[in-house]
């Protein structure tokens, strides 16, 4: 009964990954033979490629924004929500919707939100009086990766605070009204019940939101497609260009592995460092 | 007080956050590119549908449309099928096979699928399955298959092994159990796991952007970044599209938003 399933996935997931491997010890244009060139690519990633390194700083910097403000904010909004009541369920129902569009739908609106001339988020911006905010957000070298990671945020916000909720549910009521006994006001409670008994559900939220991060490609393409000046370009974007723009295959299939381990390794990190936490409580 | 105050300002705040660009969007597809700019949240000054009929007969909006209807339904079905066979007989198996074919496909998760977006290219380009809905139906299947199998693996486990060993003793055989007996029970865990991959391959780019260059092989997220170029300013046409794209989720979403939160977050918590 495995067997269907196992063979598509042997030929079209598990054998293009390896075949990957090879791809990467390869230097091709997608037309000409391709040419064996052992470990070149990867000692070029090493040593003389500046792109490449400004596009992993950016990968990091978009992730670690997202990962902070969107964790922060799904827990901030599920601590309010938690209580099963009508008025709850319907705003963590409208929390949820944006979810289910698509990123280009939600790179899109964000493109005219942020857009410099007409755009809303500047006219609010104007509006309150801080004329100094009113940007060209996506067309600026400074703000752009970090204008395309609140889209993030926005954008997922909602799922990742549905999962907390579910986490805060199962801490125990009577752990609450021992810490009220006690006369622990609201930040208390939250620093000694809440958020070390939330500590497995804050592990999976951010493991997941890390790896969405990295993974954020409809989003950027659908805005920026990694511009100006390579400002907002993550890895994913710049594997994508590498590929079907410059049509170096063979350095894209290089810089793809490098994802690979970047991704691994910072999910074991991250699972070492929160498993840590989580035995201290 | 405060810490009433501070709660409602919160939760306001950011629920208009979310109301006030779905109501640019969905006025915005029945005004004039001028007013959207103007008064992006006022009511149109006359309900149009001229962007609907320009989508329909300029944009051929009905063409991708199709596509991503046909490429989703084919795919999220096949991945079903597949997943749950796979998944049930792997909850079956006792000895070793079964944990090496679960780690196997576990394996799957840990590897970003967009890792493999150049060996799926050439070997699409190879077989002819570039500019073809069968070719992404196949990337479909193939990259969400591990993530389903996962959650369904794990769901067939908690169900009591006394269901389905009292059905073999009374000479039923696994493919009989498999249909009559576990199918039935997995029937959530079913629908949680379609609406988590209706949404992954409705709202896909990356696949359809690799593999699909010819017009009318083009799915809606495609369609809407060719939009973006076409009509760069004109985002009363982009809104529209817009709508048009998300409608039927949204509309399955209205009707059935506990399984969608159940299934996108299943895919979190096990991916």
């Amino acid at each position: 009964m495995v067997l269907p399933a196992l063979t598509i996935y042997a030929f079209l997931y598990l054998y293009p990954a390896l075949s990957n491997l090879a791809y990467a010890l390869q230097r091709w244009d997608g037309v000409t033979k391709a040419k064996f060139v052992g470990l070149h690519n990867f000692v070029n990633m090493t040593n003389n490629d500046d792109l490449l390194h400004k596009v992993v700083g950016n990968s990091f910097k978009f992730t670690f924004f997202v990962v902070i403000f969107q964790t922060a904010a799904s827990l901030f909004f599920a601590t309010f929500l938690v209580k099963n009541t009508k008025t709850n369920i319907a705003l963590r129902t409208l929390y949820f919707f944006p979810t289910i569009l698509s990123s280009v739908s939600v790179g899109l609106i964000w493109t005219f939100l942020y857009d410099p001339n007409f755009g809303f988020v500047n006219a609010i911006f104007k509006k309150v009086g801080l004329n100094s905010f009113a940007l060209n957000w996506l067309g600026s070298e400074k703000t752009s990766l970090y204008a395309i990671a609140f889209s993030q945020v926005w954008f997922h916000t909602g799922q990742m605070m549905v999962i907390y909720i579910a986490g805060l549910q199962q801490i125990p009521a009577e752990l609450y009204e021992a810490a009220e006994v006690d006369g622990a006001s609201r930040w208390q409670q939250f620093k000694s019940v809440t958020w070390p008994m939330a500590m497995p559900t804050t592990a999976v939220v951010v493991a997941y939101t890390t790896i969405q991060s990295f993974r954020a490609f409809d989003l950027i393409y659908s805005m920026t497609q990694g511009g100006p000046q390579n400002s907002s370009n993550i890895l994913v974007t710049l594997i994508y260009n590498t590929a079907f723009s410059s049509f170096r295959f063979g350095y894209a299939s290089a810089e793809s592995i490098l994802l690979v381990v970047v991704v691994l390794v910072i999910t074991w990190l991250q699972r070492r460092v929160l498993r840590i936490n989580t035995g201290e409580k | 007080m405060f810490y009433n105050f501070a709660r409602r300002f919160a939760l306001f705040s950011f629920a208009l956050a979310i109301i006030v660009p779905t109501s640019i969007v969905v006025l915005g597809a029945f005004k004039k590119d001028l007013e959207i700019y103007t008064e992006p949240l006022a009511w149109p000054k006359h309900w149009s549908l001229s962007n609907f009929s320009r989508l329909i007969h300029e944009g051929n909006v009905f063409v991708p449309f199709r596509n991503s209807l046909i490429v989703t339904t084919c795919s999220v079905a096949i991945t079903l099928t597949l997943a749950s066979m796979a998944a049930y007989g792997i909850s079956r198996m006792i000895n070793v096979t079964g944990k090496v074919l679960f780690l196997l496909f576990s394996l799957g998760l840990a590897i970003p699928g967009q890792v493999n977006i150049i060996p799926i290219y050439i070997l699409f380009t190879k077989l002819h399955l570039t500019n073809s809905l069968i070719g992404l139906i196949m990337v479909n299947v193939a990259v969400t298959l591990p993530i389903s199998i996962f959650i369904l693996t794990t769901f067939f486990r908690n169900i009591q092994k006394e269901m389905f060993e009292v059905a073999g003793i009374d000479g039923a055989s696994t493919w009989r159990i498999y249909r009559s007996i576990a199918l039935p029970l997995s029937r959530p865990a079913m629908g949680a796991t379609g609406i988590f991959l209706f949404v992954i391959c409705w709202n896909d780019l990356l696949y359809p952007l690799m593999l699909i260059t010819q017009a009318d092989k083009k799915t809606l997220p495609l369609t809407l970044i060719d939009f973006r170029g076409e009509y760069a300013t004109s985002f009363s046409m982009l809104f529209t599209a817009i709508l048009v794209a998300s409608m039927p989720l949204v509309i399955m979403y209205v009707f059935m938003q506990r399984s969608f939160v159940a299934g996108l977050t299943a895919g979190a918590v096990k991916g």
